[in-house]
């Protein structure tokens, strides 16, 4: 058991910290609305090797693991980075993991060509709200069981839908779109995809989180009210001492759970046995650390946009972008109490099949009231 | 990051679940409920004596924070007795780290054998949470202090052969700079138990302390440096040793139960989409409870000292299981107020038992309050508020 980043992992933390605190930020953030995507510091971050650095160096990315992707997410959460960074690195793995990974080609590596993933299920032809649709050039869906690549971009920005959270995303007709794959094979690929994009969009919230922390802290200290900060008043001080524990608790599960997909690429089996608390599945984890990740940053962005008073509500303060930025991504794949129910039903029915498992051994009934066997 | 226990921290949870396989029977659990008293001196001399319990000694043992965390976690998800093997730890590990070869023979050697136990006598009527209040006085008379005064909460004192007495030495000096941490054998005059019965199946006491003579040795730590004791205690309280997974036999429980009951909406209750949910949300915060007490005992492992993230684990786990207490008692209606050893009872009574017992855990071993101002403070870097 090793807490630590690696020395590669702390290396990577660095230069992505200061990457993304030169190019990016609440500042440009801003300007970036209400489309939510930077192009200048999207044609810088492409020198730093960021957009294919998720693939296989077998097929030409930096190799780089889903743990250390998650690392590069949080600091670019944490400055609301304007940039689909997430977005294209899943959807980059997606296609590099298939039987013909030719869609991964150069461009995509590069990011001049940016690739985007529809989370959900097409319906009736259209993958709606699509991420970064409004500014992907590519677009993977899943329509049925065909794994399908949109290549249609002609007026892409027109299609941007304005949004909650200022994110550049788009519904896309794939009514031209080519099909990458079909069947179980391609079901499951966009499935492994999307828990990525859980964990790794997880990863992005506890940067948020972190910041709104940081923002709500720094608020108080200095705001004087009755003669003191008012961050100097318990009522204050306990809206905000909840936070720390939520927020770190979702950045070890999000930590654990990037730590289990690479475990997955690996071929390591993980465990699924909540009774003992025992969890190293990898869909598990992604969809808890997801939901864990959503309320912590919910919570922490609410908090200190409270804790601001009225110049929290007003557009100059920089809580707000992540407050409303919190609560899209959060929001954007499915409603939290509906991934709780997926997350349940995938328990349960590991349990059915450990009962399947023991009555087929014939051993011998769990003593009810410890739960052992 | 790796978050695999290592191998041979799996083998000693390994061993630690094959010794409850053994040990932690039914009987245990009832007898535990039945009495109030979470600690059965059978099963932990059980546990000495397979050699799990020296070796788990904060500083004193062969076995790290991290192993120290997985015995208390198996204990706890259980659903064992081990508020004395707490103790035994606590107390062990400060007599460790501060005590006298006189309190390793008289004390610690017999603690680790399961068959003796302490109890610890900090808070006071009046004094509950500003603990460096305390009024219970020892004078020196000679070789010997004499104490008197009056201490509350004092769970297992009815069957400790020691109390971790904090008292009073100097009133004349700051609060904190006045205190002496006393180990007092239980068997000596003037001092007398009284049960407290609690909402829950657990008992605790007051125990009154008048004219006990002690001899100097039993004196743990400086004169005035009761203080710097405590924290050596709180350090190890906080956090490592149990507490912080009461909802993984929750979970347990309530799914068991859930699977059987009809639901009035047709099927059973498993069917329910709110109560699945419920169950999902409980296993993600068992996840995350687990995650920061592991990082609490990772970072004692590696040298550091836990006690913000003691705070937040603590903080964390007891309201997420208060919460999950009350979704469930709500969803399990009027089966889930029927008690232990009641026809019809929701999960056997569980339900009714988590109910009752779940007020007391943002309370007992700091309250939320004092971890919130822990945190505000010395982590958040606000300025303090008292």
């Amino acid at each position: 058991m090793d807490l630590n980043l690696t020395e590669d992992q702390e290396t990577i933390r660095e230069v992505f910290a200061a990457f993304f605190d030169g190019e990016t930020g609440p500042a440009r953030a801003r300007s970036a609305e209400p489309l939510g995507f930077d192009a200048t510091a999207w044609e810088r971050l492409l020198e730093t090797g960021a957009p294919g650095m998720g693939v296989a160096e077998a097929v030409g990315g930096g190799g780089a693991s889903l743990a250390d992707l998650a690392v590069v997410a949080t600091e670019a959460g944490s400055r609301i980075a304007p940039l689909p960074l997430v977005d294209h690195i899943v959807t980059t793995r997606l296609l590099a993991r298939l039987a013909d990974p030719s869609a991964c080609n150069d461009d995509v590596l590069a990011g001049s060509a940016i690739v985007g993933l529809a989370l959900r299920p097409a319906t009736r032809g259209i993958a709606r709200t699509v991420p970064n649709g409004a500014v992907a050039h590519r677009v993977v869906a899943l329509d049925g069981d065909r794994l399908v690549i949109d290549q249609h971009t002609d007026n892409l920005l027109d299609a941007h839908l304005a949004n909650h959270g200022c994110l550049p995303l788009a519904h896309r007709d794939l009514a031209d779109a080519e099909t990458l794959a079909e069947g179980p094979a391609a079901v499951a690929a966009h499935a492994r995809a999307v828990d990525e994009w859980r964990t790794l969009t997880a990863a992005t919230l506890v940067g948020m989180a972190r910041e709104a922390l940081v923002l709500g802290v720094n608020y108080v200290k200095e705001r004087e009210q009755f003669g003191r900060p008012v961050g100097s008043f318990q009522a204050v001080q306990h809206l905000l001492a909840d936070l720390p524990g939520l927020i770190d608790g979702a950045h070890l599960l999000t930590a654990k759970a990037a730590w289990a997909g690479d475990r997955a690429t690996a071929g390591i089996a993980g465990t699924l046995d909540v009774d003992a608390n025992d969890v190293t599945d990898f869909p598990v984890l992604a969809a808890m650390s997801l939901v864990a990740a959503g309320e912590a940053a919910v919570l922490a962005t609410d908090r200190s946009l409270h804790v601001h008073g009225g110049y929290g509500f007003s557009e100059e303060y920089d809580i707000q972008l992540y407050y409303r930025r919190a609560r899209a991504l959060t929001w954007l794949l499915d409603d939290p109490a509906r991934e709780c129910r997926r997350l349940a039903g995938m328990f349960l029915a590991a349990d059915d099949n450990r009962l399947a498992a023991s009555a087929h051994h014939d051993s011998p009934q769990a003593n009810p009231e410890t739960g052992r066997s | 990051m790796d978050f695999s226990l290592g191998e041979r921290t799996e083998a000693f949870r390994v061993q630690v679940r094959a010794f409850l396989d053994e040990h932690l029977t039914a009987d245990v659990i009832e007898r535990m409920h039945a009495s109030g008293t979470f600690n059965d001196k059978d099963f932990n001399g059980a546990l000495a004596e397979a050699g799990l319990l020296a070796g788990a000694v904060p500083g004193y043992g062969d076995r790290d924070p991290i192993e120290l965390y997985v015995l208390f976690n198996e204990l706890e998800k259980a659903g064992a007795p081990y508020d004395g093997l707490a103790v035994t730890m606590l107390v062990a590990g400060v007599i460790h780290a501060v005590g006298t070869d006189f309190h390793h023979t008289e004390v610690l050697e017999r603690l680790l054998t399961g068959q003796f136990n302490c109890c610890l006598g900090y808070s006071e009527p009046d004094h509950g949470s500003d603990v460096a209040a305390i009024t219970t006085k020892a004078v020196r008379d000679g070789d010997e202090w004499v104490i008197d005064g009056q201490k509350m909460w004092t769970t297992m004192a009815h069957e400790a052969d020691w109390v971790i007495l904090l008292t009073r030495t100097n009133p004349d000096v700051p609060k904190h700079k006045g205190l002496t941490m006393f180990l007092v054998p239980m068997g000596l005059p003037g001092i007398e138990v009284q049960p407290v019965p609690t909402m829950a199946s657990e008992r605790t006491n007051a125990t009154f302390y008048s004219g006990v003579r002690v001899g100097d040795e039993w004196r743990l730590g400086e004169v005035d440096g009761g203080w710097a004791v405590m924290g050596v205690a709180l350090a190890f309280e906080r956090g490592v040793m149990g507490g912080t997974n009461p909802a993984v036999p929750l979970l347990n429980h309530v799914r068991n139960w859930a699977a059987e009951a009809p639901s009035p909406d047709g099927g059973t209750m498993l069917d329910d989409p709110l109560l699945r949910e419920r169950l999902a949300r409980t296993a993600m915060a068992n996840q995350v409870s687990q995650l920061l007490t592991l990082r609490a005992a990772w970072i004692a492992a590696t040298g550091g000292l836990p006690g913000l993230e003691g705070s937040m684990a603590k903080l964390y786990a007891t309201e997420r299981y208060q919460q999950a207490v009350g979704w469930f008692q709500q969803m399990a209606g009027a089966e889930g107020l029927l008690s232990f050893g009641v026809d019809g009872a929701a999960a056997d009574g569980w339900i009714d038992y988590d109910g009752r017992h779940s007020p007391v855990v943002t309370i007992y071993g700091g309250t939320t309050e004092i971890n919130r101002n822990n945190v505000a403070e010395r982590h958040l870097g606000l300025p303090r508020a008292r």
